[in-house]
């Protein structure tokens, strides 16, 4: 499953090929992701922000903050939403309009892996129970695609939230106001960062390159936190996976994951 | 998981749950294939208080006509909710959650169902949750794939779905309602079970690298048992003159 990606007969043998001999196009190892690069900060008028570039595949994840009415069952817990799309800039497949299945599994991962992290105590994020609570929205724009979007953008979301400021808030008149100028650090617990691997025949390929991503035939994308449990997980693809390669792509990813999320802190 | 504050106790001191089963305990489960007159193949399936008819229609010509393919057949599926299927009324226009259901069914679909054998057309599955009561996309994926084989469309394998998860503390089997609002991890399988292939796979909720092995593990147990119950719905339907295989 390509998600709509045609890579060519002769790149695909290529590959192939090269992967029965041990070896990965870019040259690579099996467990090696691209090179991850962060910088914060890159949005001043956002709460927080980052650019996440790993290998050609570049993601701009900016936070803002506005208190907001809580859902009547959460009154008691802040709000935190992520979302990601595609900038038609990204790639020649990459469509203006409403999102197609793939950008919204895109969006809905990304969100998953952080929220079930529980990266932020909401209960911290309260104005007034039922009444206000601070919103957290994180927004990721992919700009330039080069395979593996999962990882870019939990990479971009999580440098974007672990470092964003969040503005003081005073109730008035049962109205939340802004006290310029005050912010405190948000109540981070965890740092959530996700691993895919794509399955092409019985190889397992961390963080595949879009070509990588064009012929695999199913991908698994494993969230863990800094306690190197998992916190989330979405398998995709046109293939199934065997128990053990499940526990095995599991393992991998805790092990790729802390040396990233060393990567993360470093950029705050 | 939300981790929802509730009343309800998860798992009481005989280890036994909020509705009564035990730890490794699936709900009932019942199947029955063909129930729609016009579709080529259907089922009816209660998971629990699930409630989910699934109609297929094809391999027939694809409409829009760019979306064929001429190698290979495609399949198409739809995970819709009736607005009357929880508790407070939910919009009929598919939201973000069921066009990623939608999504991840069909690849779980996808390697149990022989596309290859008819190029140019597709394969629509149309799955209408009724009633939902936690681990709809288990039961609407187990209901699937007994209409797709009552349709009769080659397949590898039958696909069964069954979630394993975690509630106070305690991994459990089939993760109900109450259990996905408060516990503490859901993780949906869904399982080939003559090619040994998980096909379907997501989690929520945080789970110890050893919590995670035996969910899969008794996940996969649960797969086995609905298993049996598909191939019974099948052979009821096709076989009900009373004779055997």
């Amino acid at each position: 499953m390509s998600d709509g990606l045609i890579i060519d007969q002769l790149k695909k043998n290529q590959i192939l090929d090269l992967l029965k001999e041990g070896k990965r196009v870019d040259g690579r190892q099996f467990d090696e992701p691209r090179k991850l690069t962060i910088d914060i900060g890159v949005i001043p008028k956002a709460e927080g922000s980052a650019r996440a570039r790993l290998g050609d595949t570049e993601v701009v994840a900016g936070v803002k903050v506005q208190p907001e009415r809580p859902f009547p069952d959460t009154g008691d817990k802040g709000m935190l939403i992520c979302t990601a799309e595609i900038l038609p800039i990204a790639h020649p497949s990459a469509e203006t309009g409403p999102p197609q299945p793939p950008v919204v599994e895109l969006a809905r991962v990304t969100d998953r892996g952080i929220r079930e992290s529980g990266m932020l105590d909401m209960k911290q994020l309260v104005l007034e129970k039922d009444k206000s609570v601070i919103g957290i929205f994180c927004d990721n724009a992919v700009t330039d695609h080069d395979g593996n979007l999962f990882d870019a953008c939990s990479y971009a979301s999580t440098a974007a939230i672990n470092s964003c400021k969040i503005p003081k808030y005073e109730m008035q008149d049962e109205k939340p106001v802004k006290i310029e100028g005050e912010f405190t650090e948000p109540p981070l617990t965890t740092l959530p960062v996700s691993v895919t691997m794509a399955k092409i025949g019985d190889f397992i390929l961390v963080d595949p390159t879009i070509e990588e991503w064009g012929i695999m035939d199913a991908r698994i994308t494993i969230t863990s936190n800094s306690d190197g449990n998992v916190v989330a997980l979405q398998k995709g693809g046109s293939d199934g996976f065997t128990q053990e390669e499940l526990i095995k792509c599991a393992e991998l990813s805790v092990k790729v994951g802390s040396k990233i999320r060393e990567i993360i802190k470093e950029s705050k | 998981m939300g981790g929802r504050d509730t009343d309800i106790v998860l798992l009481d001191e005989n280890g036994i749950r909020c509705d009564g089963r035990k730890v490794n305990e699936t709900r009932k489960v019942t199947i029955k294939a063909g129930v729609l007159k016009n579709a080529n193949g259907s089922a009816y399936i209660e998971f629990g208080d699930n409630k989910i008819l699934v109609g297929v229609y094809g391999p027939r010509d694809v409409h829009p006509k760019h979306m064929s393919d001429t190698d290979t057949g495609i399949l198409r599926c739809r995970y819709h909710m009736a607005p009357f299927s929880v508790g407070e009324r939910k919009n009929p226009a598919p939201s973000r959650r069921e066009v990623e259901i939608s999504k991840v069914i069909k690849e779980a679909l996808e390697p149990a169902v022989m596309l290859k054998e008819f190029p140019r057309t597709a394969v629509d599955v149309f799955m209408e949750v009724l009633q939902a009561d936690g681990g709809t996309r288990c039961a609407a994926l187990t209901g699937a794939s007994v209409a797709l084989a009552d349709a009769g469309i080659p397949m590898r394998d039958l696909v069964a779905g069954c979630a394993a998860g975690k509630a106070a503390d305690a991994v459990i089997l089939d993760v109900n309602n109450e259990e996905d609002q408060a516990g503490q991890a859901d993780l949906p399988i869904g399982y080939m079970p003559n090619l040994k292939k998980i096909t379907l796979l997501q989690l929520d909720g945080v789970l110890t690298p050893e919590e995670y092995k035996q969910c899969i593990e008794i996940g996969i147990d649960g797969c086995n048992q609905v298993y049996e119950i598909q191939k019974k719905a099948l052979q009821d339907k096709f076989f009900a003159s009373g004779e055997k295989q």
